[in-house]
């Protein structure tokens, strides 16, 4: 869902840029200094997990390929505020070192995978683990959150290119909802069984002290 | 503790040295969407990347490439995120 330079308005990108900026600002305040030593290091693992994870393009219908793009993946494990961090970190070395979205369009790439795809999951995830609590709550929350992530993102991405006047919303948004509905899926399923095993390679306790931390006022 | 980081970066590595080179090659939703519409043309290179499209540079073997590529952005990516976690965790 890496959009290029070149691609979208002088107007979008700069608008989607300073959005971002704010965002990536306020999430740095919200995780200092509530990052314990042990913690550190997870910040590095899961961003690091979505990089790989995001290179791993699998096929869907129609031959269009999709790929994980973990912003509920890192919400789930770290808390939203490390997850915007970890998916601009992401985002920022694609850019570049892989040409991998565009630098100019670092802003709208940050604002749609970090920020929409961050939020949007990560509030779906803790509506449905407050209605279902326990481990179906969670299950159906990643799934659900996962999916949602990268419709939003695709949305997002839409109300972009709609703007720059590339195209009509309703043909840029029917055309990007379709195949990321697909894609959903597969978001859907990696995130389920990539939470799954980081949990259980480093304990759900771990991480949910990571995520308290800095969800919780100092 | 540090096992377990070892164990998390090195699955990390494996998933990007292994797997990618073997990832679907067809467009992206996004990237389908701008070639359906003809938009695809209008992107253009504003900076150049040393391992651009997941290519390392200098490896002839395309699958070696992609998959050295894999294993540099990961460590990178480590590597950017670490050091952002220490600069936020000092008081």
């Amino acid at each position: 869902m890496h959009i290029a330079d070149g691609i979208l308005s002088t107007e979008v990108l700069v608008t989607t840029a300073a959005v971002s900026v704010g965002i990536v600002g306020y999430s740095l305040k919200k995780s200092k200094g509530q990052l314990g030593e042990r913690q550190i290091p997870m910040l590095g693992v899961v961003s690091s997990f979505i990089f790989a994870a995001q290179m791993l393009n699998f096929p869907i219908v129609g031959g269009t390929s999709g790929h994980l793009l973990g912003g509920m993946l890192a919400a789930a494990l770290l808390g939203p505020w490390n997850a915007v961090l970890a998916l601009t970190t992401v985002l920022f070395v694609q850019a570049l070192f892989f040409s991998d979205g565009g630098i100019t369009a670092l802003g709208a790439n940050v604002f749609n995978m970090a920020v929409i795809g961050v939020f949007t999951g990560y509030l779906v995830y803790q509506l449905i683990e407050k209605v279902f609590p326990g481990k179906t709550g969670k299950t159906i929350g990643l799934i659900a959150g996962g999916w949602l992530s990268v419709v939003a993102g695709a949305f997002a991405a839409a109300v972009e290119i709609s703007l720059s006047g590339l195209l009509s919303f309703k043909v840029a948004a029917g055309a990007l909802l379709f195949w990321h509905v697909f894609i959903g899926i597969g978001e859907a399923v990696i995130t389920l069984v990539a939470v799954t095993y980081l949990e259980k390679v480093f304990g759900a306790g771990f991480f949910q002290g990571v995520k308290e931390a800095v969800i919780s006022e100092k | 503790m540090k096992n377990k980081i070892l164990i998390g970066l090195v699955t990390a590595l494996l998933l990007a040295f292994i797997l990618s080179p073997f990832a679907s090659s067809n467009p992206d939703g996004l990237d389908r969407v701008l070639k359906d519409f003809g938009l695809e043309e209008r992107s253009k290179t504003v900076l150049v990347s040393p391992a651009a499209d997941y290519v390392f540079p200098g490896v002839k073997n395309e699958k070696l490439a992609t998959g050295l590529a894999g294993v540099f952005g990961t460590l990178l990516t480590f590597g950017f995120a670490w050091f952002m976690g220490k600069k936020l965790s000092k008081r």
